[in-house]
């Protein structure tokens, strides 16, 4: 460090640790390594001349067709309920305001095993709805509606924060100038209002698609095998058919897609303006009967959309509502742990099947090495980019593409490149458990990154050239000024990848070795199974990992910095 | 015209505007005056129809505008930072209030010419607003004001943003229009030289009431109460006790820490009652005060003469400081408020 500062004249010496030269290296190499080697290796694929056949292209272009029809109208739903939402939250004061709204925030970090199960135990065959109503009129939705309904869950969110910021960043003189100058309130709407949140509509819109776009867990839990949009379709092609080159297509057309809306969108959310001040909030109670009326409507409507399958999930896991292996006769409805209890039973003595607790013990490991990993890789690379010369600069936008890659293809990228032996002949990286951490650390390093580098840069080099004149040495510095400011947003950033890797499911069906299944994976498959004890576990699993995940974001949200950005 | 009658309003329990009652006449421009917090923007936008009165009714030509929505007024409203629609081009913003009224294309392509030509932008009708300069802005918001032929003209602090210089400008400009267009104009400034420079009527308003009422030169030279005249900074404001009432009807003996004066008051007051006092320089007066000169500041085509005793005086020519001087002063009697 002395030396490095004693070559760079130009440059007055750092007095802290981090200024190391080459301590992004171990994160480019990592990515290399992990994600563009692999991902070269799937366009590798698509090059052999034998994939683009006239039947595959008729699959592709159908698959394709599909997941643009579903994301558009999952997209379309989400507006419907998501503007009149970001409207209430943006204009109007009523009781309960911050908790609806958190609430409704809540979906879009659970994981999608976890909202399929949701789902399923509130509309699902054997959930509550058709337990409640059995023979009556209320149709029960269908798969595709379910799919469509899950996605309005994830994502309203993503509306009501980018178009209800906008809203309340808008300057309510203009809508007061309007008014004045003779608008009617529908011309308010459509002359002053509207044109102001052109970019975060545009912008939302873009976010919704793409998450719909790239959903894989919902699609595949919730609709099956029918609903083949291109993240299934990989999977599929992957895991059942064994037609790698096929399914190489279709990474590398939804690649393409999903590279083409980032781009569209990080362009959109660079125009949209950056408010220099709060402004003073423009909510206020409402005033008139329709203004009531509207509030409490909506109010009701969220917390029914938002809470009932919240609440489903962990009520179903604790109630009897079919007989535990399908046997006829009379059923013992009521109260039970045995869904619980069951999960530490072994009862088949398969080989390949794996207790409950030996999934969520899979799972906690390999959470814990994606935390060790991800920060190793990820804090030397975050102080990098926190004070960025020419070559960070580049890097920047290059170590953000994992966030492009949908988990599916990062699964399918890491079987074709590592399903050879490695080093030896007798170590092959994809039989072994090392490579869902691995996978995990990719997803998640981004996160970290995001989570660290403004923590990093907001430490002003001052504090540790005042420590340093007061006789600290580089590593007195980085103990008693950088590791007290850090250590929130590292814990922060570790719980982020924790929680990441536990409900990741995308890339884990396509890595997890059967016998050594995630807990996502293990829910995935007690749903399929027959049975009200399999399917009670599935709901019991569910809850259980809800429930760490929901510990892991509030404990994020108690570290956040204030300030800190939250997209 | 405008009709204003015993207007309340209160803000989270706190009254913000307390029995307000006024009238603007036609071609007449009224000013209203007051420090920020003491409710004159929150009169300008019940009149706008944007917020609703708690006590108290606005009529316009005899017709109250309770039930009249705002988009139905035809006021003209210019926001303080303009409010001009940012995806609008100058033409546009001009021609907004035109649009909504559904004239054709003709009747506003010659309208906006028009007021654009009044503001001096010709030539400016396809900027872009976010390219324009401060001043230019401004002259968007009027013209976008003035485009839909107002019955009544409103400002709310206009020229805040603009340097001073460019105010004056702007201010005279103002002045021409209102002059010529004959609108009757409400205009909300916390600028005391802004309003003596536009108002036909300056209404001063504090903590949601009007103190003084009556064109610039009356309420300059009389104040009527200690709080005006220390808000204007009309002359030196001096605390006094009153001694005694001379046998003259309506003169007090004041006791004061310049002396004992003899003054003329409205209101009868009781012995020993404080009361305020304003002292102005002139030929002849009851009070004459002796001081030595503290400071002098030079102020473009006349000296500030600071004195000992706290006291101050504008001279054309400008004294020695530590120089004794004398000065004879009028003495007003100012209510207490």
């Amino acid at each position: 460090m002395e030396l490095g500062g004693c070559f760079v004249g130009l440059r007055p010496p750092r007095n802290d640790i981090f200024d190391m030269k080459l301590r992004s290296l171990p994160a480019i190499l990592f990515l290399a390594i992990f994600f563009f080697y692999p991902l070269a290796r799937i366009l590798a694929l698509t090059l052999e001349v034998s994939v683009l056949t006239s039947a595959n292209l008729l699959l592709t272009s159908r698959v394709l067709s599909f997941t643009f029809y579903q994301a558009f109208l999952s997209t379309l739903l989400t507006f419907l309920l998501g503007l009149p939402a970001a409207y209430l939250f943006a204009r109007f004061d009523f009781r309960g305001k911050s908790l609806l709204r958190a609430v409704t925030a809540i979906p879009f970090m659970l994981p999608t095993v976890v909202v399929a199960s949701s789902f399923n135990a509130l509309f699902g065959n054997r959930g509550w709805l058709s337990f409640l109503f059995p023979l009556s009129s209320f149709p029960q939705p269908s798969p595709f509606t379910l799919i469509l309904l899950a996605h309005v869950f994830y994502n309203t969110t993503i509306v009501i924060r980018i178009v209800g910021n906008a809203l309340t960043q808008l300057d309510p003189r203009l809508e007061a100038a309007a008014r004045t100058l003779g608008a009617n309130p529908l011309q308010v709407w459509t002359q002053a209002i509207l044109p102001g949140l052109r970019m975060p509509l545009l912008a939302a819109g873009l976010l919704v698609f793409l998450f719909d776009f790239t959903s894989f867990g919902v699609i595949l839990l919730l609709g099956g095998a029918k609903f083949a949009t291109l993240e299934v379709e990989i999977y599929i092609q992957a895991l059942q058919l064994l037609n790698l080159p096929l399914a190489a297509l279709l990474s590398l057309i939804q690649l393409l897609c999903t590279l083409a809306f980032s781009i569209l969108y990080s362009r959109l959310s660079a125009q949209m303006l950056v408010p220099t001040a709060p402004r003073p909030s423009t909510a206020r109670r409402p005033r008139t009967l329709v203004e009531s009326i509207y509030v409490a409507s909506l109010c009701f409507l969220l917390s029914a959309f938002f809470v009932l399958p919240l609440l489903a999930l962990p009520i179903r896991s604790l109630t009897r509502l079919e007989a535990d292996r399908g046997e006829r006769g009379e059923v013992q409805y009521g109260l039970t742990s045995a869904y619980y209890s069951e999960l530490f039973v072994n009862r088949r003595g398969s080989i390949f099947y794996v207790p409950p607790v030996e999934a969520a013990r899979n799972s906690l490991t390999y959470a814990g090495a994606t935390v060790l990993l991800s920060l190793a890789l990820g804090f030397p690379l975050a102080s990098a980019l926190a004070r960025p010369g020419r070559v960070e600069r580049i890097l920047d936008p290059l170590l953000m593409l994992p966030l492009g890659a949908s988990a599916v293809t990062l699964g399918l990228g890491f079987i074709v490149t590592f399903n050879r032996p490695l080093f030896s002949s007798h170590f092959s990286l994809l039989s072994s458990p090392l490579i869902i951490p691995l996978a995990h650390a990719i997803i998640a390093l981004p996160f970290v990154v995001r989570a660290l580098q403004p923590a990093i840069a907001a430490i002003p080099e001052r504090l540790r050239h005042a420590a340093a004149t007061l006789g600290a040495s580089p590593w007195r510095v980085w103990q008693n000024v950088d590791w007290p400011i850090l250590s929130r947003a590292i814990l922060s950033a570790a719980t982020f990848a924790f929680t990441v890797s536990l409900g990741e499911f995308g890339a884990a069906t396509l890595l997890a070795r059967p016998d050594f299944p995630t807990l996502p994976v293990a829910i995935a498959r007690f749903l399929a199974q027959p049975g009200g004890l399999n399917y009670g576990q599935a709901m019991a699993m569910s809850t259980i990992l809800m429930g760490v995940t929901l510990l892991g974001i509030l404990s994020i949200e108690k570290l956040r910095l204030p300030g800190a950005g939250e997209f | 015209m405008l009709e204003l009658r015993h207007l309340s309003k209160t803000y989270e329990g706190q009254p913000l505007l307390d029995d307000v009652s006024f009238t603007v006449a036609e071609g007449e421009t009224v000013c209203l005056l007051g420090a920020s917090g003491s409710g004159k923007s929150t009169l300008l936008r019940m009149i706008a129809g944007l917020e609703s009165p708690e006590r108290g009714t606005i009529s316009f030509d005899g017709l109250d505008l309770a039930q009249t929505p705002s988009h139905l007024r035809d006021f003209g409203l210019v926001f303080q930072d303009y409010a001009l629609f940012p995806h609008l081009t100058v033409f546009d913003n001009a021609a907004f209030g035109l649009k909504m009224r559904n004239q054709s294309k003709d009747e506003i392509q010659a309208r906006v010419s028009e007021v654009l030509n009044l503001v001096n932008l010709t030539g400016f009708a396809h900027r872009r607003v976010t390219e324009l300069s401060g001043g230019e802005q401004q002259r968007v918001a009027v013209a976008r004001a003035l485009a839909i032929r107002p019955r009544l003209l409103m400002f709310d602090e206009p020229l805040s943003s603009l340097d001073r210089a460019l105010k004056d400008e702007v201010l005279d400009e103002l002045r021409h229009i209102l002059h010529e267009t004959r609108i009757p104009a409400v205009y909300v400034t916390h600028d005391q030289e802004e309003a003596f420079t536009i108002a036909d009527r300056i209404l001063l308003l504090h903590e949601g009431r009007i103190l003084r009422e009556g064109t610039p030169a009356e309420v300059w030279s009389h104040p009527g109460s200690a709080w005006v005249a220390r808000f204007l900074n009309v002359g030196n404001v001096v605390e006094g006790r009153v001694k005694s009432r001379m046998s003259k009807v309506g003169r007090w003996q004041v006791e004061t820490s310049l002396g004992q004066v003899s003054v003329a008051c409205g209101h009868a007051h009781a012995d020993g009652e404080r009361v305020a006092l304003l002292l102005k320089p002139s030929d002849a007066g009851p009070l004459t005060v002796t001081a030595k000169v503290e400071d002098v500041v030079f102020q473009r085509e006349q000296f500030k003469v600071e004195l000992a005793g706290g006291l101050f005086i504008h001279l054309k020519d400008a004294p020695q400081v530590g120089e004794s001087i004398s000065v004879t002063f009028d003495v007003e009697c100012l209510s207490h408020e």
